[in-house]
């Protein structure tokens, strides 16, 4: 079990506020990603759950128990940090079965735990080592196999994959999400990526400022986003969003286009946007043209298929996909 | 130093430093060696000649050498013991935010900048003294008798003063090891289950053990040789005389220059012996 439920919770620091009240529930099994540009929150959204932090007023409840007032090591919640945050002078298996030595576990029962950790996590060969003989993956490994043997009812991550090469990362990534299907225990992951978090998450909650913008599936968020801080966070490409006179057109004041909902034509079209393709990136399955002197934005990004091929320069027609055009009004609120 | 070239020009201009330094310890060292087998009285007749191993003989078969190095031996262990255990307390409580944390830490280093002969004095003078000394008016408000602390506990009060001149040394050192211990390993260890006992024995004290073989090793080589707390406080009386003040004694006092240099290559000796008991203990902390 490991329903976790916010209420209400508020944390300042002095005079600063870093969350203003906000109520928030994760169901049991569910993997739930906080994820928020630097600063927003989310980080210390997570240590108010772990414990590491006492919440300024409201409570957190955990399968229905307030557990605003236990201690972080009586919650049942285990924590995967950032810098992973090994024992440098214990042994991966030592490291491993510290929080089991801490909670006087019989030998034969830990003995066990470590061995079935270690399998899951191919780390049975390193069980001698020390962290600083491991890469970051198997290090990042080791925090998760250091969670895992306590058997919580819920897994926190704090931003774990940041350290990581572009390669690892995806990698490990696979692994958090096989390892949650594996035993369906409620995670709780903050990340600053969107991408980790369209990935893995069941359930998205998108931070700014403390304040939780959206919650919901990672589609529900990319095909209806509340508002234009969801509209341009989720998705990369990120959505264009142009206001003023086309917007007004749609009865808006601003809309959004995702890049990959525009259309690129050499030929004028009716209802298209002329430009001037400025960088295009190619990627091989895709190419990502950024337009400018559209008179709509800065720059139009597009994202067309990989075999497009336009040069630096060129004159271009955009021709958006009116049905999944997003509108907002002046306060960024979706509209319809 | 990747190339043959670079290496060798690095040699080359070690070079000077190297052979001043090894001039250095080499001069001393074989001088004293040269007289510690000679009967050689300044002051009464000067070099009498060679005499072989009679100067060691004479100074071991001496009744007040083992209770040299006893008294040595207990004051760098005392030392050691009081500025390790206070060092490693004090350094967790200055590492605690606080109000005016940057004024504090500096007057806390205060005592290692105050030259030993002055400590003492001041020691011996405004504290230890039985009839104006700070503790003796403390006794004396409580009704007792006043101690005579460097006569009746003569070891414990040089142990004391000489402790409190190293103490922030240790401290300091061991701050800066406690401020560069990751705070995500301790809250690490508290979601793990740690109490703050477990957290201070499991992840603080192992991530000091390389500051806490520095300190062991320089206040061992300094404390061996520790001089002018003795001298300026007991002369080396009630059972204060170390090696170092033995020989001192032997040499100015006794004018007998032969006799002291075989206690130096005693000294020597019993320097290497500690020194390769604390490298068996210790030594492996500064690997890794």
């Amino acid at each position: 079990m490991g329903q976790i439920q916010l209420n209400q919770v508020t944390k300042s620091f002095g005079n600063v506020n870093v969350i203003p009240p906000l109520d928030l529930t994760i169901e049991d099994g569910e993997f739930c990603v906080f994820v928020g540009p630097s600063g927003c929150g989310k980080s210390t959204l997570l240590r108010l759950i772990a414990g590491l932090e006492d919440v300024t007023s409201g409570t957190i409840s955990i399968d229905d128990n307030d557990a605003t007032e236990i201690p972080p090591a009586k919650r049942g919640l285990a924590m995967v940090f950032q810098s992973y945050a090994l024992y440098p002078h214990m042994s991966v298996k030592k490291n491993i079965a510290f929080p089991l030595r801490m909670a006087k576990m019989d030998q034969a029962e830990q003995e066990r735990r470590i061995e079935a950790a270690a399998k899951a996590l191919n780390l049975t060969d390193y069980l001698d080592r020390r962290p600083g003989q491991l890469s970051g993956g198997q290090r990042q490994r080791v925090a998760i196999g250091r969670a895992i043997v306590r058997e919580p009812s819920a897994f926190l991550f704090d931003e774990p994959l940041s350290n990581l090469d572009a390669a690892l990362r995806v990698g490990m990534r696979l692994e958090i999400s096989e390892l949650h299907e594996r035993l369906k225990t409620t995670m709780i992951y903050v990340t600053h990526d969107q991408v980790e978090a369209m990935t893995m998450a069941d359930k998205i909650v998108v931070l700014r400022a403390g304040v939780i913008e959206q919650v919901g599936s990672p589609l529900e968020l990319y095909h209806r986003p509340q508002n234009t801080f969801v509209a341009g966070f989720i998705g990369s490409p990120k959505m264009n969003l142009i206001e003023g006179k086309e917007a007004a057109k749609h009865k808006a004041h601003t809309i959004g286009i995702r890049p990959e909902h525009i259309t690129v034509s050499a030929k004028r079209v009716k209802g298209a946007w002329p430009g001037v393709v400025g960088v295009s990136e190619h990627l091989g399955s895709d190419t990502i043209f950024h337009v400018h002197d559209t008179g709509l934005a800065d720059v139009i990004t597009v994202r067309s298929d990989g075999e497009v091929s336009y040069r630096h320069g060129d004159r271009i027609y955009l021709v958006p996909r009116m049905d999944v055009l997003h509108k907002f009004d002046a306060n960024g609120q979706r509209i319809a | 130093m990747a190339t043959q070239h670079s290496r060798s020009a690095a040699r080359l201009m070690m070079a000077p430093a190297v052979i001043l330094l090894l001039g250095w310890m080499l001069v001393p060292l074989i001088m004293t060696l040269y007289f510690s087998f000679k009967k050689y009285l300044p002051l009464r007749g000067g070099d009498l000649g060679w005499v072989g191993f009679d100067n060691y003989a004479r100074f071991v078969s001496s009744s007040s050498f083992w209770p040299s190095v006893q008294a040595t031996l207990l004051i760098v262990g005392g030392v050691l013991l009081i500025t390790l255990v206070l060092g490693v307390l004090l350094a967790l409580l200055l590492d605690q935010p606080m109000w005016g944390q940057g004024v504090v830490r500096i007057l806390f280093i205060a005592p290692f900048f105050i030259m030993p002969t002055v400590s003492a004095l001041v020691w011996k003078n405004m504290f230890m003294d039985p009839v104006n000394g700070l503790f003796a008016h403390l006794w004396k408000a409580f009704g007792a008798q006043p101690v005579e602390w460097l006569s009746e506990a003569s070891l414990p009060s040089i142990i004391l003063i000489i402790s409190w001149r190293w103490l922030p040394f240790a401290t300091l050192i061991l701050l800066t090891a406690i401020q560069s211990l990751d705070s995500e390993q301790l809250e690490a260890a508290e979601m793990d289950g740690a109490s703050p006992l477990a957290r201070f024995g499991h992840i603080i004290l192992p991530h000091l053990s390389r500051a806490i073989t520095v300190v062991l090793l320089i206040q061992t080589i300094f404390l061996l040789s520790v001089f002018a707390e003795i001298f300026v406080t007991t002369q080396g009386s009630f059972g204060t005389r170390t090696l170092t003040y033995l020989i001192y004694q032997r040499v100015l006092e006794s004018q007998n220059v032969g006799l002291g240099s075989a206690g130096g290559v005693f000294a020597i000796i019993l320097a290497n012996i500690v020194a390769i008991f604390l490298m068996r203990i210790v030594g492996k902390n500064l690997d890794a």
